[in-house]
Protein backbone atom coordinates (compact mmCIF):
# COMPACT_ATOMS: atom_id res chain seq x y z
CA UNK A 1 0.00 0.00 0.00
CA UNK A 2 1.10 3.22 -1.29
CA UNK A 3 0.55 6.92 1.11
CA UNK A 4 -1.54 9.30 -0.82
CA UNK A 5 -0.80 12.13 1.98
CA UNK A 6 -0.80 15.86 0.66
CA UNK A 7 -2.19 14.50 -2.64
CA UNK A 8 -4.60 17.17 -3.87
CA UNK A 9 -8.38 17.16 -5.55
CA UNK A 10 -7.23 18.82 -8.80
CA UNK A 11 -4.28 16.64 -9.59
CA UNK A 12 -5.74 13.30 -10.62
CA UNK A 13 -4.26 12.84 -13.50
CA UNK A 14 -5.55 12.84 -16.88
CA UNK A 15 -8.23 10.06 -18.23
CA UNK A 16 -6.68 9.21 -21.80
CA UNK A 17 -8.01 6.86 -24.33
CA UNK A 18 -4.58 5.89 -25.81
CA UNK A 19 -4.71 2.28 -25.70
CA UNK A 20 -8.10 1.27 -27.46
CA UNK A 21 -11.39 2.44 -26.03
CA UNK A 22 -11.13 1.42 -22.36
CA UNK A 23 -10.76 4.34 -20.16
CA UNK A 24 -7.03 4.54 -18.24
CA UNK A 25 -5.83 6.87 -16.29
CA UNK A 26 -2.50 8.51 -16.52
CA UNK A 27 -0.23 10.60 -14.73
CA UNK A 28 -2.04 10.08 -11.35
CA UNK A 29 -1.00 10.97 -7.81
CA UNK A 30 -0.16 6.49 -7.88
CA UNK A 31 0.89 6.25 -10.89
CA UNK A 32 3.96 8.81 -10.35
CA UNK A 33 4.42 8.42 -6.44
CA UNK A 34 4.23 4.46 -7.47
CA UNK A 35 6.80 4.60 -10.09
CA UNK A 36 9.87 5.96 -7.14
CA UNK A 37 8.29 3.23 -5.08
CA UNK A 38 9.61 0.96 -7.87
CA UNK A 39 13.07 2.73 -7.43
CA UNK A 40 13.32 1.46 -3.73
CA UNK A 41 16.70 0.59 -2.21
CA UNK A 42 18.48 0.67 -5.81
CA UNK A 43 21.41 3.05 -7.07
CA UNK A 44 20.42 5.84 -9.70
CA UNK A 45 23.68 6.90 -11.76
CA UNK A 46 24.73 10.18 -13.75
CA UNK A 47 25.77 9.54 -17.23
CA UNK A 48 26.58 11.93 -19.75
CA UNK A 49 26.80 9.19 -22.93
CA UNK A 50 25.74 5.84 -24.01
CA UNK A 51 28.60 4.26 -22.82
CA UNK A 52 28.39 5.28 -19.88
CA UNK A 53 24.15 4.50 -19.38
CA UNK A 54 25.07 0.84 -20.80
CA UNK A 55 28.05 -0.06 -17.68
CA UNK A 56 25.44 1.90 -15.50
CA UNK A 57 22.51 -0.56 -16.54
CA UNK A 58 24.97 -3.36 -16.54
CA UNK A 59 26.25 -2.58 -12.99
CA UNK A 60 22.75 -3.08 -12.11
CA UNK A 61 21.96 0.53 -11.46
CA UNK A 62 17.67 1.38 -11.12
CA UNK A 63 17.49 3.93 -13.49
CA UNK A 64 20.28 6.95 -15.02
CA UNK A 65 20.07 10.37 -14.62
CA UNK A 66 21.35 11.95 -18.44
CA UNK A 67 23.58 15.03 -18.03
CA UNK A 68 25.31 17.13 -20.34
CA UNK A 69 28.18 17.52 -17.91
CA UNK A 70 28.52 15.91 -14.46
CA UNK A 71 28.37 18.01 -11.46
CA UNK A 72 32.08 18.22 -10.90
CA UNK A 73 32.68 19.08 -14.21
CA UNK A 74 29.73 21.96 -14.16
CA UNK A 75 31.28 23.32 -11.32
CA UNK A 76 34.59 23.70 -12.74
CA UNK A 77 33.05 24.98 -16.41
CA UNK A 78 31.01 27.63 -14.62
CA UNK A 79 28.27 30.22 -16.55
CA UNK A 80 24.92 28.57 -17.18
CA UNK A 81 24.32 25.03 -16.39
CA UNK A 82 21.00 23.94 -18.29
CA UNK A 83 19.32 20.58 -19.38
CA UNK A 84 20.89 17.82 -21.49
CA UNK A 85 21.20 17.66 -25.40
CA UNK A 86 17.47 16.46 -26.26
CA UNK A 87 19.31 13.63 -29.15
CA UNK A 88 21.60 12.00 -26.25
CA UNK A 89 18.77 11.76 -23.78
CA UNK A 90 17.27 9.87 -27.00
CA UNK A 91 20.02 7.99 -27.82
CA UNK A 92 20.39 6.67 -24.10
CA UNK A 93 16.81 5.57 -23.81
CA UNK A 94 16.97 3.50 -26.95
CA UNK A 95 19.88 1.69 -25.69
CA UNK A 96 19.23 0.49 -22.04
CA UNK A 97 15.83 -1.09 -20.49
CA UNK A 98 16.23 0.96 -17.24
CA UNK A 99 14.26 3.81 -16.78
CA UNK A 100 15.95 7.15 -17.89
CA UNK A 101 15.55 10.53 -15.88
CA UNK A 102 16.96 14.25 -16.95
CA UNK A 103 17.13 17.48 -15.00
CA UNK A 104 15.88 20.72 -15.54
CA UNK A 105 16.89 23.75 -14.14
CA UNK A 106 14.92 24.90 -10.87
CA UNK A 107 11.54 26.59 -12.18
CA UNK A 108 12.22 25.95 -15.68
CA UNK A 109 8.86 24.61 -16.81
CA UNK A 110 9.40 24.55 -20.03
CA UNK A 111 12.12 22.75 -19.94
CA UNK A 112 10.64 20.48 -18.03
CA UNK A 113 7.61 19.96 -20.61
CA UNK A 114 10.33 19.61 -23.38
CA UNK A 115 11.59 16.43 -20.99
CA UNK A 116 8.21 15.23 -20.40
CA UNK A 117 7.22 15.49 -24.28
CA UNK A 118 10.89 13.73 -24.86
CA UNK A 119 9.50 10.19 -22.72
CA UNK A 120 11.96 11.02 -19.82
CA UNK A 121 10.94 8.43 -17.20
CA UNK A 122 11.32 10.90 -14.45
CA UNK A 123 12.49 14.61 -14.29
CA UNK A 124 14.60 15.97 -11.43
CA UNK A 125 14.22 19.89 -10.68
CA UNK A 126 17.57 20.47 -9.76
CA UNK A 127 19.61 22.61 -8.03
CA UNK A 128 23.07 21.11 -9.97
CA UNK A 129 21.44 23.38 -13.12
CA UNK A 130 21.44 27.20 -12.50
CA UNK A 131 17.84 28.12 -11.40
CA UNK A 132 15.89 29.65 -14.34
CA UNK A 133 13.59 31.22 -11.41
CA UNK A 134 14.75 32.77 -7.76
CA UNK A 135 11.14 32.55 -6.16
CA UNK A 136 9.45 29.98 -7.52
CA UNK A 137 9.54 25.85 -8.04
CA UNK A 138 7.85 24.40 -10.82
CA UNK A 139 4.32 23.57 -10.10
CA UNK A 140 4.93 19.62 -10.31
CA UNK A 141 0.93 18.62 -10.38
CA UNK A 142 0.05 19.72 -13.67
CA UNK A 143 2.75 16.73 -15.12
CA UNK A 144 2.07 13.33 -15.83
CA UNK A 145 5.37 13.12 -15.99
CA UNK A 146 7.07 12.20 -12.12
CA UNK A 147 9.13 14.67 -11.08
CA UNK A 148 12.09 14.44 -7.92
CA UNK A 149 13.38 17.51 -6.10
CA UNK A 150 16.19 18.27 -3.72
CA UNK A 151 15.86 19.19 0.25
CA UNK A 152 17.88 20.03 3.06
CA UNK A 153 15.47 19.56 5.21
CA UNK A 154 11.58 18.33 6.64
CA UNK A 155 10.36 22.02 5.53
CA UNK A 156 12.18 22.35 1.90
CA UNK A 157 10.67 18.71 1.57
CA UNK A 158 7.41 19.43 2.30
CA UNK A 159 7.44 22.84 0.15
CA UNK A 160 8.23 20.43 -3.00
CA UNK A 161 5.97 17.86 -2.02
CA UNK A 162 3.06 20.35 -1.65
CA UNK A 163 4.14 21.36 -5.20
CA UNK A 164 3.70 18.09 -7.04
CA UNK A 165 7.62 16.43 -6.11
CA UNK A 166 6.59 12.73 -6.65
CA UNK A 167 9.59 11.71 -5.00
CA UNK A 168 12.76 13.60 -2.52
CA UNK A 169 16.61 12.91 -2.59
CA UNK A 170 18.85 15.33 -0.30
CA UNK A 171 20.86 18.22 -1.65
CA UNK A 172 23.60 17.34 -0.27
CA UNK A 173 26.55 19.38 -2.06
CA UNK A 174 26.75 17.67 -5.67
CA UNK A 175 30.59 17.61 -7.64
CA UNK A 176 32.46 17.48 -4.27
CA UNK A 177 32.89 14.00 -3.60
CA UNK A 178 32.37 14.61 -0.08
CA UNK A 179 29.09 12.67 1.89
CA UNK A 180 29.25 15.19 4.65
CA UNK A 181 26.24 17.49 3.70
CA UNK A 182 24.07 14.09 2.36
CA UNK A 183 24.47 12.88 5.83
CA UNK A 184 23.73 16.22 7.51
CA UNK A 185 20.31 16.57 5.29
CA UNK A 186 18.92 13.20 5.91
CA UNK A 187 19.73 13.48 9.95
CA UNK A 188 17.94 16.70 9.82
CA UNK A 189 14.90 15.43 7.76
CA UNK A 190 14.88 12.77 10.37
CA UNK A 191 15.65 14.17 13.26
CA UNK A 192 12.61 16.92 12.53
CA UNK A 193 10.42 13.74 11.79
CA UNK A 194 11.07 12.40 14.97
CA UNK A 195 9.64 16.36 16.50
CA UNK A 196 6.79 16.25 14.65
CA UNK A 197 5.31 12.74 14.88
CA UNK A 198 5.95 13.28 19.12
CA UNK A 199 3.75 16.23 18.91
CA UNK A 200 1.39 14.68 16.80
CA UNK A 201 1.25 11.78 19.46
CA UNK A 202 1.04 14.01 21.89
CA UNK A 203 -2.28 15.34 20.62
CA UNK A 204 -0.76 19.28 20.33
CA UNK A 205 -2.58 20.66 17.39
CA UNK A 206 -1.65 24.05 17.80
CA UNK A 207 1.99 23.19 17.74
CA UNK A 208 1.63 21.48 14.91
CA UNK A 209 -0.05 24.86 13.34
CA UNK A 210 2.89 26.76 14.67
CA UNK A 211 5.25 24.29 12.96
CA UNK A 212 3.55 24.59 9.43
CA UNK A 213 3.53 28.25 9.38
CA UNK A 214 7.27 28.23 10.55
CA UNK A 215 7.59 25.61 7.43
CA UNK A 216 5.60 27.32 5.18
CA UNK A 217 3.10 24.86 4.22
CA UNK A 218 -0.22 23.60 4.81
CA UNK A 219 -1.22 22.40 8.27
CA UNK A 220 -2.98 19.48 6.16
CA UNK A 221 0.21 18.15 5.48
CA UNK A 222 2.27 18.73 8.13
CA UNK A 223 -0.42 16.97 10.06
CA UNK A 224 -0.79 13.83 7.60
CA UNK A 225 3.09 13.49 7.27
CA UNK A 226 3.67 13.88 11.49
CA UNK A 227 1.05 10.70 11.46
CA UNK A 228 2.59 8.83 9.43
CA UNK A 229 6.16 9.51 10.84
CA UNK A 230 8.01 9.54 7.43
CA UNK A 231 7.86 11.62 4.47
CA UNK A 232 4.99 10.35 2.48
CA UNK A 233 6.79 10.29 -0.88
CA UNK A 234 10.34 8.37 -1.34
CA UNK A 235 13.10 9.94 -0.38
CA UNK A 236 16.90 8.81 -1.14
CA UNK A 237 20.23 10.17 -0.72
CA UNK A 238 22.30 12.30 -3.14
CA UNK A 239 25.75 14.68 -3.42
CA UNK A 240 28.79 13.70 -2.95
CA UNK A 241 28.43 10.04 -2.34
CA UNK A 242 31.47 8.50 -4.06
CA UNK A 243 32.50 5.04 -2.14
CA UNK A 244 30.73 1.79 -1.28
CA UNK A 245 30.72 2.15 2.33
CA UNK A 246 29.38 6.19 1.40
CA UNK A 247 26.50 4.30 0.18
CA UNK A 248 26.02 1.66 2.99
CA UNK A 249 26.65 4.37 5.26
CA UNK A 250 22.91 6.83 4.35
CA UNK A 251 21.13 3.15 3.58
CA UNK A 252 21.59 2.89 7.26
CA UNK A 253 20.35 6.03 7.98
CA UNK A 254 17.06 5.40 6.65
CA UNK A 255 17.82 6.36 3.19
CA UNK A 256 14.98 4.45 0.54
CA UNK A 257 18.16 4.21 -1.88
CA UNK A 258 20.98 6.21 -3.48
CA UNK A 259 21.88 8.74 -6.52
CA UNK A 260 25.39 8.59 -7.52
CA UNK A 261 26.60 11.79 -9.67
CA UNK A 262 30.08 12.81 -10.31
CA UNK A 263 31.86 9.82 -8.11
CA UNK A 264 31.28 6.89 -10.42
CA UNK A 265 32.05 8.32 -13.98
CA UNK A 266 34.93 11.07 -12.84
CA UNK A 267 36.82 8.33 -10.96
CA UNK A 268 39.30 6.17 -12.63
CA UNK A 269 37.96 2.67 -12.09
CA UNK A 270 34.11 3.93 -13.23
CA UNK A 271 33.13 0.18 -13.87
CA UNK A 272 34.04 -1.76 -10.85
CA UNK A 273 32.80 1.55 -9.01
CA UNK A 274 29.36 1.26 -10.44
CA UNK A 275 29.04 -2.38 -9.62
CA UNK A 276 30.22 -1.91 -5.98
CA UNK A 277 28.23 0.66 -5.09
CA UNK A 278 25.40 -1.27 -5.78
CA UNK A 279 26.40 -4.24 -3.97
CA UNK A 280 26.78 -1.78 -1.01
CA UNK A 281 24.07 -0.54 -1.58
CA UNK A 282 21.54 -3.65 -1.41
CA UNK A 283 23.93 -5.59 1.05
CA UNK A 284 24.26 -2.08 3.10
CA UNK A 285 23.28 -3.98 6.94
CA UNK A 286 26.02 -6.93 5.84
CA UNK A 287 29.34 -5.36 6.80
CA UNK A 288 31.03 -8.19 5.45
CA UNK A 289 29.26 -7.96 1.63
CA UNK A 290 30.13 -3.76 2.01
CA UNK A 291 34.00 -4.62 2.89
CA UNK A 292 34.27 -6.77 -0.27
CA UNK A 293 31.87 -4.34 -2.44
CA UNK A 294 35.02 -1.71 -0.61
CA UNK A 295 37.79 -4.05 -1.82
CA UNK A 296 36.48 -3.82 -5.87
CA UNK A 297 37.72 -0.19 -5.32
CA UNK A 298 41.19 1.62 -5.25
CA UNK A 299 41.12 4.53 -2.88
CA UNK A 300 44.04 6.21 -4.81
CA UNK A 301 41.17 6.90 -7.53
CA UNK A 302 38.57 8.35 -6.55
CA UNK A 303 37.29 11.42 -7.30
CA UNK A 304 39.35 13.96 -5.44
CA UNK A 305 36.84 15.59 -3.73
CA UNK A 306 36.25 19.46 -1.99
CA UNK A 307 35.92 20.43 1.23
CA UNK A 308 32.47 21.86 1.28
CA UNK A 309 33.13 24.92 3.34
CA UNK A 310 36.01 26.44 0.59
CA UNK A 311 33.58 26.32 -2.18
CA UNK A 312 32.62 30.00 -4.01
CA UNK A 313 29.50 27.81 -5.48
CA UNK A 314 27.00 26.09 -2.77
CA UNK A 315 24.47 24.34 -5.14
CA UNK A 316 22.68 23.40 -1.93
CA UNK A 317 21.28 26.76 -1.14
CA UNK A 318 19.85 27.18 -5.18
CA UNK A 319 15.65 27.08 -4.36
CA UNK A 320 16.13 26.84 -0.71
CA UNK A 321 14.32 30.34 0.62
CA UNK A 322 11.31 29.53 -1.80
CA UNK B 1 -0.75 -24.20 11.32
CA UNK B 2 1.65 -21.43 10.91
CA UNK B 3 2.60 -20.12 7.62
CA UNK B 4 6.14 -17.93 6.65
CA UNK B 5 5.76 -15.82 4.02
CA UNK B 6 9.06 -13.78 2.57
CA UNK B 7 8.80 -11.06 0.17
CA UNK B 8 11.96 -10.50 -1.25
CA UNK B 9 14.05 -7.87 -0.32
CA UNK B 10 17.37 -7.62 -2.89
CA UNK B 11 15.02 -4.30 -4.73
CA UNK B 12 11.64 -2.41 -5.29
CA UNK B 13 8.47 -1.87 -3.43
CA UNK B 14 9.58 -4.47 -0.69
CA UNK B 15 7.42 -3.11 2.31
CA UNK B 16 4.51 -2.09 0.25
CA UNK B 17 3.81 -5.46 0.08
CA UNK B 18 4.59 -6.37 3.65
CA UNK B 19 1.74 -4.01 4.35
CA UNK B 20 -0.58 -5.33 2.06
CA UNK B 21 0.47 -9.43 3.11
CA UNK B 22 0.29 -8.64 6.64
CA UNK B 23 -3.04 -7.03 6.13
CA UNK B 24 -4.06 -10.00 4.21
CA UNK B 25 -3.45 -12.64 6.73
CA UNK B 26 -4.77 -10.24 9.85
CA UNK B 27 -8.11 -10.08 7.44
CA UNK B 28 -7.85 -13.87 6.96
CA UNK B 29 -7.53 -14.65 10.55
CA UNK B 30 -4.96 -16.99 9.54
CA UNK B 31 -1.37 -17.47 11.67
CA UNK B 32 1.42 -16.77 10.12
CA UNK B 33 4.32 -14.31 9.78
CA UNK B 34 5.37 -11.99 6.66
CA UNK B 35 9.08 -10.94 6.61
CA UNK B 36 11.78 -9.62 4.06
CA UNK B 37 13.82 -12.22 3.35
CA UNK B 38 17.64 -11.68 1.25
CA UNK B 39 19.64 -14.60 1.83
CA UNK B 40 19.29 -18.19 0.61
CA UNK B 41 19.23 -19.47 3.92
CA UNK B 42 16.09 -16.61 4.91
CA UNK B 43 14.60 -18.39 1.89
CA UNK B 44 14.86 -22.28 2.53
CA UNK B 45 12.53 -21.97 5.44
CA UNK B 46 9.62 -20.26 4.30
CA UNK B 47 6.31 -21.45 3.20
CA UNK B 48 5.67 -18.62 0.04
CA UNK B 49 7.13 -15.97 -1.66
CA UNK B 50 6.33 -12.47 -3.32
CA UNK B 51 8.48 -11.18 -5.71
CA UNK B 52 8.05 -7.55 -5.67
CA UNK B 53 7.81 -4.85 -8.66
CA UNK B 54 11.40 -3.12 -8.89
CA UNK B 55 13.65 -3.58 -11.93
CA UNK B 56 14.43 -6.81 -13.08
CA UNK B 57 17.37 -6.64 -14.46
CA UNK B 58 18.99 -5.61 -10.85
CA UNK B 59 16.52 -7.91 -9.06
CA UNK B 60 17.67 -10.84 -11.05
CA UNK B 61 21.75 -9.83 -11.23
CA UNK B 62 21.63 -9.30 -7.43
CA UNK B 63 19.48 -12.28 -6.51
CA UNK B 64 22.09 -14.43 -8.79
CA UNK B 65 25.31 -12.91 -6.92
CA UNK B 66 24.57 -13.95 -3.61
CA UNK B 67 22.86 -17.73 -4.49
CA UNK B 68 18.87 -16.73 -3.68
CA UNK B 69 18.22 -17.07 -7.34
CA UNK B 70 19.20 -20.92 -7.11
CA UNK B 71 17.25 -21.59 -3.76
CA UNK B 72 14.51 -19.99 -5.31
CA UNK B 73 14.37 -22.27 -8.33
CA UNK B 74 14.79 -25.15 -6.63
CA UNK B 75 11.67 -24.17 -3.74
CA UNK B 76 9.69 -22.70 -6.57
CA UNK B 77 10.30 -26.31 -8.56
CA UNK B 78 9.35 -28.29 -5.19
CA UNK B 79 5.75 -26.06 -5.37
CA UNK B 80 6.59 -23.31 -2.88
CA UNK B 81 4.20 -20.60 -4.11
CA UNK B 82 5.03 -17.72 -5.50
CA UNK B 83 4.27 -14.29 -6.64
CA UNK B 84 5.78 -12.25 -9.19
CA UNK B 85 4.62 -8.85 -9.43
CA UNK B 86 6.00 -6.67 -12.89
CA UNK B 87 9.50 -7.31 -12.45
CA UNK B 88 9.15 -10.39 -10.44
CA UNK B 89 7.05 -12.04 -13.01
CA UNK B 90 9.95 -10.78 -15.73
CA UNK B 91 11.80 -12.90 -13.13
CA UNK B 92 10.05 -16.24 -13.58
CA UNK B 93 9.85 -16.26 -17.20
CA UNK B 94 11.84 -17.58 -19.70
CA UNK B 95 12.24 -15.15 -22.05
CA UNK B 96 12.08 -11.13 -21.56
CA UNK B 97 12.16 -8.62 -24.69
CA UNK B 98 12.38 -4.78 -24.53
CA UNK B 99 9.68 -3.01 -26.72
CA UNK B 100 12.42 -1.11 -27.77
CA UNK B 101 15.74 -2.50 -27.44
CA UNK B 102 14.83 -5.98 -27.98
CA UNK B 103 15.97 -9.31 -26.04
CA UNK B 104 17.63 -8.61 -22.95
CA UNK B 105 20.14 -10.84 -21.15
CA UNK B 106 19.08 -11.00 -17.84
CA UNK B 107 18.96 -14.06 -15.33
CA UNK B 108 15.61 -15.53 -15.56
CA UNK B 109 14.37 -17.86 -13.58
CA UNK B 110 12.61 -20.17 -16.54
CA UNK B 111 9.53 -21.20 -14.40
CA UNK B 112 6.56 -19.80 -16.29
CA UNK B 113 6.61 -20.89 -19.96
CA UNK B 114 5.89 -17.54 -21.06
CA UNK B 115 7.44 -14.70 -23.04
CA UNK B 116 7.26 -11.70 -21.66
CA UNK B 117 7.18 -8.12 -23.45
CA UNK B 118 9.18 -5.38 -21.30
CA UNK B 119 7.86 -1.65 -21.31
CA UNK B 120 5.35 -2.80 -23.44
CA UNK B 121 2.86 -0.03 -22.34
CA UNK B 122 5.23 2.49 -23.04
CA UNK B 123 7.40 4.72 -20.63
CA UNK B 124 6.57 6.00 -17.13
CA UNK B 125 4.16 9.16 -19.34
CA UNK B 126 2.22 6.17 -20.25
CA UNK B 127 1.63 4.29 -17.14
CA UNK B 128 -1.85 4.09 -16.25
CA UNK B 129 -4.53 2.57 -13.87
CA UNK B 130 -7.28 0.93 -14.97
CA UNK B 131 -10.23 -1.58 -13.44
CA UNK B 132 -9.38 -4.75 -14.82
CA UNK B 133 -11.04 -8.25 -14.03
CA UNK B 134 -9.40 -11.45 -12.64
CA UNK B 135 -12.76 -13.68 -12.89
CA UNK B 136 -11.26 -17.10 -12.74
CA UNK B 137 -9.96 -16.59 -9.39
CA UNK B 138 -13.44 -14.62 -8.05
CA UNK B 139 -12.23 -11.05 -8.02
CA UNK B 140 -14.40 -9.41 -10.70
CA UNK B 141 -12.75 -6.28 -10.41
CA UNK B 142 -9.59 -4.50 -9.23
CA UNK B 143 -7.50 -1.50 -9.70
CA UNK B 144 -4.42 -2.44 -11.75
CA UNK B 145 -1.90 0.06 -11.06
CA UNK B 146 0.59 -0.69 -14.54
CA UNK B 147 4.06 0.97 -14.14
CA UNK B 148 6.35 0.81 -17.30
CA UNK B 149 4.48 -2.75 -17.24
CA UNK B 150 5.20 -5.96 -19.05
CA UNK B 151 2.95 -8.15 -20.72
CA UNK B 152 2.75 -11.74 -22.16
CA UNK B 153 3.62 -11.99 -25.40
CA UNK B 154 3.84 -15.45 -25.51
CA UNK B 155 2.09 -18.27 -23.57
CA UNK B 156 2.72 -21.60 -22.93
CA UNK B 157 -0.24 -24.40 -23.10
CA UNK B 158 0.17 -25.37 -19.83
CA UNK B 159 -0.10 -21.57 -18.41
CA UNK B 160 -3.45 -20.10 -17.27
CA UNK B 161 -4.61 -16.86 -18.38
CA UNK B 162 -6.26 -14.94 -14.97
CA UNK B 163 -6.43 -11.56 -16.73
CA UNK B 164 -6.56 -9.60 -19.98
CA UNK B 165 -6.60 -5.77 -20.53
CA UNK B 166 -7.14 -4.86 -24.12
CA UNK B 167 -6.46 -7.76 -25.66
CA UNK B 168 -2.97 -8.60 -23.64
CA UNK B 169 -2.47 -10.78 -21.16
CA UNK B 170 -1.47 -9.06 -17.89
CA UNK B 171 -1.75 -11.84 -14.99
CA UNK B 172 -1.22 -15.50 -15.36
CA UNK B 173 -0.89 -19.22 -13.29
CA UNK B 174 0.44 -22.15 -13.42
CA UNK B 175 -0.29 -23.96 -10.19
CA UNK B 176 1.43 -22.87 -7.57
CA UNK B 177 3.10 -20.23 -9.29
CA UNK B 178 0.86 -16.23 -9.86
CA UNK B 179 2.51 -13.51 -11.92
CA UNK B 180 1.20 -10.11 -12.50
CA UNK B 181 1.98 -7.15 -15.01
CA UNK B 182 0.74 -5.17 -12.67
CA UNK B 183 0.95 -3.84 -9.01
CA UNK B 184 -1.38 -4.91 -6.19
CA UNK B 185 0.45 -3.53 -3.51
CA UNK B 186 0.15 -0.29 -4.24
CA UNK B 187 -3.45 0.01 -4.01
CA UNK B 188 -5.62 -0.26 -0.74
CA UNK B 189 -7.70 -3.45 -2.22
CA UNK B 190 -5.93 -6.68 -1.07
CA UNK B 191 -7.88 -9.29 -2.50
CA UNK B 192 -4.78 -10.36 -4.36
CA UNK B 193 -3.04 -11.03 -1.62
CA UNK B 194 -5.38 -12.55 0.40
CA UNK B 195 -6.04 -14.86 -2.42
CA UNK B 196 -1.83 -15.73 -2.77
CA UNK B 197 -2.39 -15.89 1.38
CA UNK B 198 -4.78 -18.85 0.48
CA UNK B 199 -3.21 -20.57 -1.80
CA UNK B 200 0.23 -20.99 0.44
CA UNK B 201 -2.43 -21.97 3.26
CA UNK B 202 -3.46 -24.86 0.79
CA UNK B 203 0.05 -25.81 -0.60
CA UNK B 204 1.42 -26.00 3.51
CA UNK B 205 -1.34 -28.35 4.26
Amino acid sequence: MLSLSGERLDAKGIVSDKINSIDTLRGSTTVKRGFAHMLKNGVVMDVTTVEQAQIAEEAGAVSVMVLDKLPSEVRKAGGVARTASIRIIEDIMDSVTIPVMAKCRIGHVNEALVLQETDVDMIDESEVLTPADEFHHIWKWDFTTPVVNGARSLAEALRRIEEGASMIRTKGEPGTGNVAEAVTHIKKVNDELRTIKAIYDSGDNQDLVRIAREFKVSYDIVQQTAKLGKLPVVNFAAGGIATPADAAYLMSLGCDGIFVGSGIFNADDAKERARAIVLATTFWNESDKVKEAQKMIDERQSIIGLDVKTLELRMQDRGGSS
Amino acid sequence: MSIDVGVLSIQGDVQENLLSAKAALDELGIDGKVRDVKTPEDISLLDGLIIPGGESTTIGQLSLINGSLKVLKEKIENGMPVLGICAGMIILSNTASDRVVGKTDQPLLNILDIKLERNSFGRQKESFEADISLDSINIPKFNGVFIRAPSVSNIGSDVEILSKFNDRVVAVKKGNVIGTAFHPELTKDISLHKYFINLVKSFKN
